[in-house]
């Protein structure tokens, strides 16, 4: 299972997915309406690796994190 | 060095201890920068959320390119509530001359309002509203969208 968190702001709690890549991801949290603005600014990590690209192969114990927009200081 | 605290920074404190600690390490020039937070908007204060380890790895990142110029970069900041007029960020580069030190804090400040992973909040009302109008999408976002 692949753990994904929703960080900062985003009121969503974690899920355990069975997934291989992060266009699996995309393709279940599209489907949640709360998600869709979420989807749009937020930044991914891969096992707290910023990334740039959906093709990023998962595996079992991966963590994902969603990054909403930030504002330190 | 990187610190983070619980609720607002001992600013005195926090500037004397990082005086103290490069003393004698023959840096020209210390440039500190202290974020205050201001009355507006009706807030009562601040509040903040912050991720650790990708905010660990980008300080890191940021020290070794500050290392490699011959400086040092320190960094403070809060986790939870700030109230009016006490500070949550402190930044500060030592560095041999002061065109290095004066460079980086500026540069060094406006990446980290656009990439560390920190959120903040207005306390208004006794409520915590995200302030989203005043945050910044970290590069590459919306790759699930």
């Amino acid at each position: 299972m692949v753990r994904v968190e929703f960080l900062g702001p985003i009121e969503k709690k974690p899920l355990e997915l069975d997934i291989s890549n992060l266009n699996e991801l995309a393709e279940i949290l599209q489907k949640d309406k709360e998600m869709q603005v979420w989807l749009e600014n937020s930044a991914v990590a891969v096992n707290d690796t910023l990334v740039s690209s959906r093709d990023v192969a998962l595996k079992e114990g991966d963590r994902v994190v969603l990054l909403p927009p930030v504002c330190g200081g | 060095m990187l610190y983070l605290y619980d609720g607002s920074l001992d600013v005195p404190t926090i500037l004397k201890e990082w005086y103290e600690q490069e003393a004698d390490s023959n840096y020209g020039a210390y440039i500190p920068f202290v974020g205050t937070v201001r009355s507006e908007d009706n807030i009562e204060g601040l509040s903040f959320d912050i991720y650790e380890p990708i905010l660990r790895s980008w300080f890191e990142a940021w020290q070794q390119r500050i290392r490699a110029k011959g400086a040092v970069i320190k960094m403070a900041h809060s986790r939870g509530d700030v109230m009016l007029h006490e500070s949550s960020y402190i930044a500060a580069v030592f560095s041999p001359k002061r065109r290095v030190a004066l460079e980086f804090i500026d540069e060094f400040v406006e990446d980290f309002k656009a990439s560390a992973p920190i959120w903040k909040y207005d306390l208004k009302n006794g409520k915590r509203i995200y302030a989203l109008d005043r945050s910044t999408a970290i590069k590459g976002s919306g790759l699930l969208s």
